[in-house]
């Protein structure tokens, strides 16, 4: 790692001003992807600005529209534990990597970073979540923008994640052993205006909605509906942990799975 | 260099800390506990798993300086101070749990802290909880049979391997 200073504030007032003060400085959430990321040198900050000791951006509750909100210094394992008026919500972050990582990585970290494989993209986009930062509130559908891209701009802070709670919905992953994260992952989530299927792991454009399988299961929430629909493996991912035709088979697997575990 | 302040096992700990200082490092270089073990340095082994405020952690992913004010409990901190070992360490000795012993001190503290949420746990349950442990000697048997029995679970019928 390159050297660095870190900063520990206890408010968010604190951590936007230490943002803005340098383009150099970075947001430091439970470090389970930048710490790796640090040591290989592919980052150099000036300072890191830790986030998890802000009381104020950690924590979950209700809004008075009945969404779940969850502060971005949130470990995955106080979702896992708390989210309990979201149920697939929670058992998507209590099945993230392993407990170690679970006790430190943060949703806003995850949010942030925005890796095509990770699960809280699916749960975002396929929920509708609204992307709370220190600027401005922006919905999961302009959120999310390709592999590692968001719509965050340089020193935003995010500082909580609102999740409007569906009357159904399920999280199928297809684990990649080695990495825990999803070689393709599911989360489908029917509300009363309609579906939402968010599928990550599988496209070179990262987390993105299956409108096809949206639309046949607005009118029959059922795994066969699924049944005669398919994806292109054209731009899917191909690695040596599965072909982008492979990919693009596990999606209509995980998207029926989803629909069955959703019930 | 800012100073950290932690308490480790039971102990008031100090040093000086570069930003960039990794926990395992303060502990193992700053505190001379080599206990904690650096496997990977890529949060994918869990041989450096230490408890932060009751929770495991992989030491190797987290910075010292966030660790400030913490409670840290190390291998070092788990058996007796007349080194009469704990649970977890006596059943791992009396099942076999470990080869080289490379990956215990991470796998003893997962399992404590596993045992502290759910004390009696399933082979799957503890299976599925050590998924971020890896053990290159054990394949694991011995391991997960070690956990059931410092839960107080009759092994007796699990065959050794
Ligand atoms: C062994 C292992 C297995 C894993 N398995 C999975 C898995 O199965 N599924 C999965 O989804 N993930 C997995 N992960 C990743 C894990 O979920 C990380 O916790 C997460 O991707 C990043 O969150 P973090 O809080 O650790 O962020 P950090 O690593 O601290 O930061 C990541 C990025 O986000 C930025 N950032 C952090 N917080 C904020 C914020 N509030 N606002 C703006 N920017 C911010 C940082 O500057 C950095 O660029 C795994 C990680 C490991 C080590
Ligand atoms: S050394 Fe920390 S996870 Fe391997
Ligand atoms: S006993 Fe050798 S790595 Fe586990």
């Amino acid at each position: 790692m390159y050297a660095f200073d870190i900063e520990r504030p206890t408010t968010l007032a604190e951590a936007v001003k230490h943002m803005a003060a340098s383009e150099e400085n970075q947001a430091l959430g439970g470090g389970q992807t930048l710490i790796p990321t640090l040591k290989q040198r592919l980052a150099s900050p000036e300072k890191l600005i830790s986030l998890t000791g802000i009381d104020e951006i950690r924590g979950i509750c209700e809004d008075d529209a009945g969404r779940i909100c969850i502060g971005a210094a949130t470990t995955h394992a106080e979702v896992a534990a708390g989210a309990t008026a979201y149920p697939a919500l929670a058992a998507l972050a209590g099945n993230i990597g392993d407990p170690a990582v679970r006790n430190r990585g943060t949703i806003g970290g995850s949010l942030a970073n925005n890796d095509p494989s990770a699960c809280y993209p699916a749960a975002a986009l396929g929920s509708g979540a609204t992307i709370v930062t220190d600027k401005r509130e922006i919905p999961a559908d302009d959120y999310f923008e390709g592999m590692f891209a968001t719509a965050l701009e340089e020193g935003e802070i995010i500082t909580e994640v609102k999740f409007p709670v569906p009357q159904k919905a399920a999280y199928m992953k297809f684990e990649q052993p080695a990495s825990r994260f999803a070689l393709v992952g599911v989360f489908v989530a029917k509300y009363a205006d309609g579906v939402r299927v968010a599928v990550t792991g599988a496209s070179e454009e990262g987390v993105f909605r299956w409108s096809e399988a949206e639309a046949a299961l607005a009118s029959d929430f059922s795994a066969g509906a699924v049944e005669g629909l398919s994806l292109s493996g054209d731009g899917m991912i191909s690695d040596l942990h599965g072909s982008g035709d492979y990919r693009a088979h596990l999606v209509g697997v995980m998207t029926k799975r989803a629909v069955a575990a959703a019930g | 260099m800012p100073q950290v302040k932690m308490t480790v096992n039971g102990k008031p700990a100090s040093g000086e800390v570069e930003g960039r200082t990794l926990l395992v490092e303060f502990l193992r270089e700053n505190l001379g506990l080599t206990g904690t073990h650096v496997g990977c340095d890529t949060s994918q082994c869990g041989a450096c798993v230490v408890h932060v405020d009751g929770k495991a952690v992989k030491s190797c992913t987290m910075f010292a300086a966030e660790a400030e004010g913490a409670e840290v409990l190390t291998i070092e901190g788990v058996a007796a101070p007349d080194g009469t070992m704990d649970a977890v360490q006596q059943a791992f000795q009396e099942h076999h749990g470990l080869q080289c012993g490379f990956c215990t001190p991470g796998m003893v503290m997962s399992a404590r802290a596993l045992l502290a949420e759910n004390p009696t746990p399933s082979e799957a349950e503890i299976r599925d909880y050590l998924e971020g442990n890896i053990c290159r000697c054990t394949g694991y048997h011995n391991i997960v049979k070690a956990i059931m029995a410092a839960s107080g679970q009759d092994v007796s019928t699990i065959a050794a391997e």
